[in-house]
């Protein structure tokens, strides 16, 4: 029962309605845009950041994006993949520095960047972004 | 905490290495002056070292002096990163393996409970209590300030900041170590949070906590008690800061340089021709690369140009981590900084192969390390070496113009 509200809530890599479940746990409204390629959903959350979630035309959110004065629910945002992410985030070891993150897997690619005050970021499935969808337009 | 696997190559591979970034040419260069102050009452020393842990590429560390408010009870804590990208002192306690020692009064609500904080950053986060200290940096000071001490143990992590779902950094060393005694943010603002954090409901971001025991929930913070840029509550050159590194052509083991309070307040702070950047609301500017404008901001804390994507830049991202850029030889760029009702001034910079640079195991400073940042530029540290980079506070008058701005 956990596991199926957690994918409820899932965005990434969801389908169409977990745009809504996004939209209803962050009582935001959702503007909606149409191209050729996919829809995309944006929507604000109560602490003002704006998500823009990127539908394709099967249903699925291949690619969310952020940017606001704070950081976003990353957890509900990216939803199945969180676990994975997160897993990605601790691996590394060497050269310490602080800075942007680009995670990158076979089937993940979260990128964080910004800073206090400002933050932004995207995550997508790069196979199943639509063909023709420049990467520079999930943002 | 961002960090990267040392690529370990061959001996004769790294003298070849070795050899291609000595004839390079180096990072970037400033149409203006770079001057490096020498002592004064309103300058502290910083150096690009390896930082306390070791292992630090692009720090710029200094000394700080904490006390209990109103004693003499007090203690220097080196090793702490100079950050224009936050507000703050923050400082890692004992018990993750940093250097405070000294008990600070924690800041308590007024249920008596004990005020903690989760404060986000993009490649990590810090927990722990709120405290005050009286903070003194060279000959300036600001009293019962509050700071945040980065302390694991303080209590349980909330969930609604695990859920910001970047790593907490609570240790010095080790996996998402802080690799430093503590962050001084001498950002553009004053607040760490601002009015967000004073309204109850879910617009409230969740930074501040009350911690019965070690239970934490989300609380609204005042203005005055929220963790916040010490520059602003000097007595004196409490306007902005300047952030003075001299250039490097190289990869090499560190640079000495100067971070001073004021601007425009002294003979040794004056803007001397800089060109000012107003910052908007969203703490950014813009840049300009191949003719499409991005949103940009200056950040002392950012250990490489963060800038656009493999795609846009033609770099690829290193194989073994990638946040940094390896490009097969140095590949020189520009970019056009400018500001709505402010300046506008090209700047020239080199990237070069992080794997490359990190392989030289003796530098820790990298004048042309590079990493992607989609559809944005972050002027991380390698932008301030061989120019003044000057941070105006948010609110605060200088001979440039009212704060918040940039100017180098």
């Amino acid at each position: 029962m956990v596991l199926w509200s957690l994918s409820c809530w899932a965005s990434l890599g969801g389908d169409i309605a977990s745009v809504q479940a996004d939209a209803t746990g962050m009582q935001a409204s959702v503007k909606t845009t149409q191209t050729p390629a996919y829809t995309l959903h944006e929507m604000q959350s109560a602490t003002g950041t704006t998500v823009r979630e990127f539908v394709s035309s099967s249903g699925t959110v291949f690619a969310v994006a952020w940017k606001g004065a704070s950081p976003p629910n990353l957890k509900q945002l990216l939803g199945s993949q969180f676990e994975q992410y997160q897993q990605a985030m601790k691996s590394s070891s060497g050269r310490a520095g602080r800075g942007p993150v680009t995670i990158q897997l076979p089937n993940l690619v979260v990128q964080l960047a910004g800073h206090m005050g400002n933050y932004s970021g995207r995550a997508y499935i790069p196979d199943k972004v639509p063909a023709g969808t420049s990467l520079e337009s999930i943002r | 905490m961002k960090t990267l696997v040392k690529l370990r190559l061959p001996v004769l591979a790294m003298s070849a290495v070795a050899v291609a970034l000595m004839t390079a040419c180096g990072g970037s260069s400033s149409n203006h002056q770079n001057t490096i102050a020498s002592s004064a009452s309103n300058v502290q020393a910083i150096t690009v070292n390896s930082g306390p842990a070791g292992n630090y590429a692009n720090g710029a560390f200094i000394s700080v002096t904490v006390c209990v408010p109103s004693t003499s009870n007090c203690q220097s804590i080196d090793g702490v990163l100079v950050d224009t990208g936050s507000y703050g002192l923050r400082l890692l306690s004992s018990s993750g393996g940093g250097a405070l020692t000294v008990a600070l009064p924690n800041q308590t609500g007024t249920n008596g409970n004990t005020i903690g904080e989760c404060a986000p950053f993009v490649s990590g986060l810090t927990w722990g209590p709120v405290a005050t200290a009286d903070i003194a940096i060279s000959g300036e000071k600001a009293s019962a300030i509050p700071v945040q001490v980065i302390d694991g143990t303080f209590a349980t992590l909330p969930g609604q900041c695990a859920d910001f779902g970047v790593p907490e950094q609570e240790t010095l060393t080790g996996q998402n170590g802080l690799e430093a005694n503590g962050i001084l943010g001498v950002g553009p603002l004053v607040q760490d949070c601002g009015s967000q954090c004073t309204v109850t409901g879910s617009s409230n971001p969740g930074l501040y906590y009350d911690c019965a025991g070690s239970t934490c929930t989300v609380t609204t913070q005042a203005l005055a008690q929220q963790v916040q840029n010490p520059v602003a509550s000097f007595a004196t050159d409490n306007n902005g800061v300047i952030v003075e590194l001299p250039s490097a052509s190289n990869p090499t083991a560190s640079l000495s340089g100067s971070l001073v309070f004021g601007i425009g307040t002294q003979s040794n702070n004056s803007l001397n021709g800089a060109s000012v950047f107003p910052i908007n609301s969203d703490i950014e500017f813009s840049t300009t690369f191949n003719g499409q404008v991005y949103p940009a901001f200056v950040d002392s804390g950012s250990n490489a140009y963060f800038f656009l994507d493999s795609g846009t830049t033609s770099l690829p991202e290193c194989s073994d981590d990638t946040s940094f850029y390896c490009p097969a030889s140095n590949t020189g760029f520009s970019a056009t900084p400018s500001a709505t009702g402010g300046a506008s001034e090209t700047v020239k910079f080199t990237i070069g192969n992080a794997d490359s640079q990190f392989s030289i195991a003796s530098a820790f400073v990298f004048p042309t390390l590079g990493g992607p940042n989609p559809g944005a530029f972050d002027w991380g540290l390698p932008f301030f070496f061989g120019r003044n980079v000057f941070t105006a506070i948010n609110g605060k008058s200088t001979p440039g113009g009212q704060g918040p701005y940039w100017a180098f």
